[in-house]
């Protein structure tokens, strides 16, 4: 079983998109998207990728609430900014923060997260020191970004990525 | 398949609602690549299009298509999915290129913008 299906999750996941793209759950679809998803499955085991164990489906799913959030916020600071009047007392910068995240899936998920939310962006991670650089395009408060990442995000994602 | 005209208004109403603001935050997105200043601060603005931008118009479709076929239409999903895990992975690799540039650049203007506004890091 192991060697039929190495990645359970992804498989079911390429099943589902397979469905979804087809929009339909006639069994030949589902015949056909079954040997997709293995092929997939198969392809994975080849490129011997580290393990990933993400835990806690409750708090996966509590965290993208979380994100949505924010991106919704961010995408109405950032229009604001955008709209503006120019250059109103608001400077755009790199600034460091230190992580406690090392788990490769933990930091790429937050990689994804910090990028995809308008505003924020992900420079430079230095795996020897840990330290996380960053571009904000609207750095008036450190402070508050430094909590939000490392508050909000970086703790339910070793949570998650234990 | 039905005509536009026959749909009731409520999906309709919505349709509309969802496309136009769909597409005016995906052009104040584009907006910003005009009125903002430096390459790092433009990088910002897209993202505006490929998240609330992209999951609006998506949304629109799945609503407007769903209402005419009369069934769930909602491969749209993926669109939203893909997009908004893909894009980061090309901003990162933009900017760590003008990183890269401004740092072996020696007497490049961009270099000299970039370290008038970000004195810490160049």
């Amino acid at each position: 079983m192991r060697r039929l299906v190495p990645f359970p999750v992804l498989s079911v996941s390429l099943l589902g998109f397979w469905l979804l793209l087809n929009q339909t759950l006639s069994p030949g679809h589902i015949l056909l998207g079954g040997v997709v998803a293995l092929i997939g499955g198969w392809a994975l085991a080849a490129l011997k990728p580290p393990k990933a164990r993400p835990r806690r489906l409750d708090r996966i799913l509590l965290l993208a609430v979380l994100i949505f959030v924010d991106i919704v916020k961010s995408n109405i600071a950032v229009a604001r900014i955008i709209l503006g009047a120019k250059r109103k007392e608001r400077t755009a910068g790199f600034m460091k923060i230190p992580l406690l995240l090392r788990d490769p899936y933990g930091l790429a998920a937050l990689a994804c997260i910090i990028t995809s939310t308008p505003g924020t962006l992900w420079v430079d991670f230095n795996e020897a020191s840990g330290i996380l650089t960053i571009h904000v395009l609207d750095l008036t408060e450190e402070a508050g970004w430094v909590d939000l990442i490392k508050g909000r995000y970086e703790r339910r994602l070793m949570e998650i990525f234990t | 398949m039905n005509s536009a005209a026959e749909l009731a208004a409520l999906p309709t109403v919505l349709t509309a609602v969802f496309l136009v603001s769909g597409a005016a935050i995906t052009l104040i997105g584009s907006l910003g690549l005009l009125r903002l200043h430096s390459f790092y601060e433009r990088v910002h603005a897209p993202t505006l299009g490929t998240t609330l931008g992209t999951t609006f118009i998506a949304i629109a479709s799945m609503i407007y298509f769903s209402a005419l076929g009369k069934r769930p239409v909602l491969h749209e999903l993926l669109i939203i999915f893909l997009v908004v895990t893909t894009t980061p992975i090309g901003l990162m690799i933009l900017v760590n290129a003008a990183l890269v540039r401004d740092k072996f650049e020696s007497d490049g203007a961009s270099r000299r913008k970039a370290r008038d506004e970000h004195p810490d890091v160049l």
